[in-house]
C-alpha cells in the first residue's frame, strides 16, 4: 500500500463512515456484554441470596436459573445482532468503498 | 456453609485447572465391547477423511489453513468442538452434579468471551493474518523477536494443554474401555500424528466437526431423555434433585464458586482474554475465506457452545436424580473408606453413568466413544497449532528469515508434528501420577497475559513498538508463571507448603495488568528510528485490518 493509497482511503467518506459506525457499534455491544456479565458475577460475590429467590411461591426453581440461561441466550443474541448489522450495513459500505477505489475516485 | 464453599472452590479449580479429572486409582474395567466397536467406527471414518484430506493437502496454505476453504458454519462447529473438550463436557456436568447452580456460573464465564472476540477481534485477525497469530502480531513490528515471543507463548500453551489432555485421555480410556493407561496414551498420540501429518488442517477440522456433531447429538439425547422422565417439567426435575441431593435447596443458588470480588474479576479476565489468546482457537480464523466468514464462524460457535452448556446443565441435574444414590454406580470400595455415596470414577463420570442410566450399554458405548473422540480431536488441533508455530514462525520466518521454499517449510511442520506427538506421549506417561491441577490454568494465564496483550495492542494501538511488545510480553508471561507457582494450587497443593505466598488462584488480573502497563511504558519511551517507522506503518495495517484490502485470500483448487 503506497502513502498515496493510504491517504486516499483514509480521506474517503465511506471509509470514515465504515470505521466510525462499526467501531462504535462493536464497542457498544462489547461493553454491554461485559456489563451484563460483571453485574451477574458481582451479584454472586456480594448478594448471592438475591439469586436464590424462588421464581414463584412454592417453587424450588430460583430466579438465578432463568437469569443464567438468559445470559447465555443474550450472548448469542448479541452475536446475531452484530452479524446482522455487519452483513446488511458494513459489508455494503465496504463493497461501495472498494468499487470507488477501483474507479480511482 | 464454610465447608460447602471450600468444597466447591476445590471442585471448581480442579475442573478449570485439571483434566486428569478422574479421581483416584482406577481398577481395570472389563472391556466395553459396544464402546470399542463405536470407537473403531469413528477412528475408521476419520482415517478415511484423513486419506481424502491428504490428497487435497499439497501446499503450505492447505496444511496450515485447509486452503482457507472452510465455511463459516463449518468453522463455527470446529471452534465449538475445540471448546467442548472432554474436560468441559465431563467437568461441567460433574460440577453441576456436585454443586448444582455453580456449574452454570462456570459455563457462563466460559461463554461470554466469545461475543467480544466477535466484535473486536475476529475480522481484524482474518484480514491481517495468514497462518498463525504471530503473523498478525508481527505485521508491522520486527519479525524475529515478536515471532520468537509469540511462538514461545503458543508452544507453552500447547504443551501445557497437551499434558492435561493426554493424562485425562489415559485415565478416561482406562476407565471406559478397560485399556491400560500407557496403551491409551500411545494410541491417542499415534492417531493424532496420523491425522495432522497426513491430513493437515483439513482433516483436523473435519475430525473436529464430526466430533462436535456427535457430542451435540449425544448430549441432546441425554437431556431429552432426562426431561422425558419428568414429563418435560423442570419443576419436577429440580424438585426431585433438591429432594435427593445432600445439599438440598442450596443446589439451586450460588454456592462458593465466586466468593470474593478480586477472584471473580480475575477469573473473568482469565477466561475472556485467555480464550482470545489460545493459539489453537486463533488459528481457526485463518481457515475461512474472508472476514465475513470469520464473523459467521463466531456466531455459530457461540450458538453451539451456549446450547451445549444448557444441555450440560440439564445433564448434571439428570445425573443427580438418576445416578446419585443409584446402587449400580456406587463406588463401594470408596464408600467403605470415606462414607457418603461416591460414584465410580468420581464426579466427573456423572455424565457417563447417566448415559448408561438413560440408554443402557449401547448408549454408554456411544458416549464413551464420543468422549474419546473429543480428546482425539482436541489434541490434533493443539498439535497443529504447535507445529505451525515451530515451522511457520520459528523455522521459516526466524531461522530462514522468511526466505524458504514451501516444500521445505511443510516438511519441517510434519517433523514438528511427529516430535510434538512423541513429546505428548512422553509427557502423558510421565505425568500420570503427578498432580497436574495447575496446567490448564497456567495455559490460560499465559495466553491471557502474553499472547493476548501483544496481539490485541498490535491491532488496536498505533504507538506499539517492538521493544514494548517484547518486554511487556515477557513480563506478562513471567508474572503469570511466577504467580501460579506462588499461588495456592502449586505452592500449597503441589509443593506442600502450608500457606500460599500469592493468595489468589487466578493471577490473570495482576499478570494481564503488568503486561499492558509494561507494553505501554516501554513503547511510549521508545524513541528509536525503528519505533518511529513502526508507528507510521500502523496506518496501512489499520486500513487492511478494517477493510481486508490486501488480505490473504482463499487458495483456489
Amino acid at each position: 500500500m503506497t502513502q498515496n493509497t493510504i491517504k486516499l482511503i483514509k480521506k474517503h467518506p465511506k471509509y470514515q463512515e465504515l470505521v466510525i459506525t462499526r467501531s462504535r457499534y462493536a464497542w457498544m455491544l462489547s461493553i454491554l456484554m461485559l456489563l451484563v456479565y460483571y453485574t451477574f458475577i458481582m451479584t454472586i460475590a456480594f448478594y448471592p441470596d438475591t439469586l436464590a429467590t424462588p421464581i414463584s411461591e412454592g417453587s424450588v426453581i430460583s430466579i438465578g436459573i432463568p437469569i443464567g440461561i438468559a445470559i447465555i441466550l443474550f450472548s448469542f443474541l448479541l452475536t446475531g445482532l452484530y452479524v446482522y448489522r455487519a452483513n446488511s450495513t458494513y459489508d455494503v459500505l465496504l463493497e461501495e468503498l472498494k468499487i470507488d477505489l477501483e474507479k480511482g475516485a | 456453609m464454610l465447608k460447602t464453599i471450600i468444597i466447591s472452590f476445590i471442585t471448581f479449580s480442579s475442573i478449570l485447572f485439571a483434566s486428569g479429572n478422574i479421581e483416584g486409582e482406577i481398577a481395570h474395567q472389563p472391556l466395553n465391547i459396544a464402546a470399542i466397536i463405536m470407537f473403531l467406527i469413528f477412528v475408521g471414518g476419520t482415517l478415511m477423511i484423513t486419506y481424502w484430506a491428504a490428497k487435497r493437502t499439497k501446499t503450505a496454505s492447505d496444511f496450515y489453513t485447509a486452503g482457507g476453504g472452510i465455511t463459516g458454519f463449518q468453522n463455527g462447529m470446529a471452534i465449538a468442538g475445540d471448546y467442548m473438550s472432554a474436560a468441559s463436557f465431563l467437568g461441567i456436568s460433574g460440577l453441576v452434579y456436585l454443586a448444582g447452580y455453580d456449574g452454570l456460573i462456570y459455563s457462563i464465564g466460559f461463554l461470554v468471551g466469545w461475543p467480544i472476540i466477535l466484535f473486536l477481534i475476529s475480522e481484524r485477525l482474518r484480514n491481517l493474518g495468514k497462518y498463525t497469530f504471530a503473523d498478525v502480531a508481527s505485521f508491522r513490528l520486527k519479525q524475529e523477536p515478536i515471532r520468537i515471543l509469540a511462538s514461545f507463548g503458543a508452544i507453552a500453551t500447547v504443551i501445557l494443554y497437551l499434558i492435561a489432555q493426554m493424562v485425562g485421555s489415559g485415565k478416561l480410556i482406562e476407565l471406559l474401555f478397560g485399556l491400560p493407561y500407557e496403551y491409551a496414551v500411545i494410541l491417542v498420540g499415534i492417531l493424532m500424528i496420523l491425522y495432522v501429518t497426513f491430513g493437515g488442517m483439513l482433516a483436523t477440522t473435519w475430525v473436529q466437526i464430526i466430533k462436535a456433531g456427535l457430542l451435540l447429538s449425544g448430549a441432546t439425547f441425554m437431556a431429552l431423555a432426562v426431561l422425558y422422565h419428568f414429563d418435560f417439567s423442570f419443576e419436577k426435575l429440580f424438585q426431585r434433585a433438591v429432594d435427593v441431593h445432600d445439599k438440598g435447596i442450596d443446589i439451586m443458588s450460588p454456592g462458593g464458586l465466586v466468593s470474593d470480588p478480586i477472584s471473580a474479576i480475575s477469573l473473568g479476565i482469565a477466561l475472556m482474554f485467555g480464550t482470545a489468546g489460545l493459539p489453537h482457537i486463533l488459528m481457526r480464523f485463518f481457515t475461512v475465506a474472508d472476514a465475513k466468514e470469520a464473523r459467521k464462524s463466531v456466531f455459530f460457535a457461540t450458538g453451539f457452545i451456549g446450547y451445549f452448556y444448557i444441555l450440560t446443565f440439564i445433564i448434571g441435574f439428570g445425573a443427580i436424580v438418576m445416578v446419585l444414590n443409584n446402587p449400580e454406580y456406587l463406588d463401594l470400595a470408596k464408600q467403605a473408606i470415606s462414607g457418603g455415596s461416591p460414584i465410580v470414577g468420581g464426579k466427573n463420570m456423572a455424565a457417563i453413568h447417566l448415559s448408561h442410566a438413560v440408554g443402557g450399554d449401547l448408549f454408554l458405548g456411544f458416549i464413551s466413544a464420543v468422549a474419546f473422540a473429543t480428546i482425539l480431536a482436541v489434541v490434533s488441533g493443539l498439535t497443529l497449532a504447535g507445529a505451525s508455530a515451530i515451522s511457520h514462525d520459528l523455522y521459516a520466518n526466524v531461522l530462514e528469515k522468511g526466505i524458504c521454499d514451501e516444500a521445505k517449510e511443510m516438511r519441517v511442520s510434519k517433523i514438528a508434528t511427529i516430535v510434538l506427538g512423541i513429546v505428548a506421549i512422553g509427557l502423558g506417561i510421565a505425568f500420570e501420577k503427578q498432580n497436574i491441577a495447575f496446567v490448564v490454568g497456567l495455559a490460560f494465564a499465559i495466553a491471557a497475559s502474553s499472547n493476548f496483550p501483544v496481539l490485541f495492542l498490535s491491532m488496536f494501538w498505533s504507538k506499539l513498538t517492538t521493544r514494548g511488545a517484547v518486554i511487556g510480553g515477557v513480563l506478562g508471561l513471567s508474572t503469570a508463571i511466577l504467580l501460579v507457582i506462588l499461588g495456592p494450587i502449586v505452592w500449597v497443593d503441589v509443593l506442600g507448603n502450608a500457606e500460599a505466598i500469592f493468595p489468589y488462584k487466578y493471577p490473570a488480573l495482576f499478570s494481564v495488568t503488568v503486561a499492558f502497563i509494561s507494553i505501554w511504558f516501554f513503547s511510549i519511551t521508545d524513541n528509536s528510528e525503528r519505533a518511529k517507522a513502526e508507528r507510521v506503518a500502523f496506518e496501512a495495517q489499520d486500513i487492511r485490518s478494517q477493510t481486508g484490502i490486501g488480505a490473504e485470500g482463499a487458495s483456489v483448487h
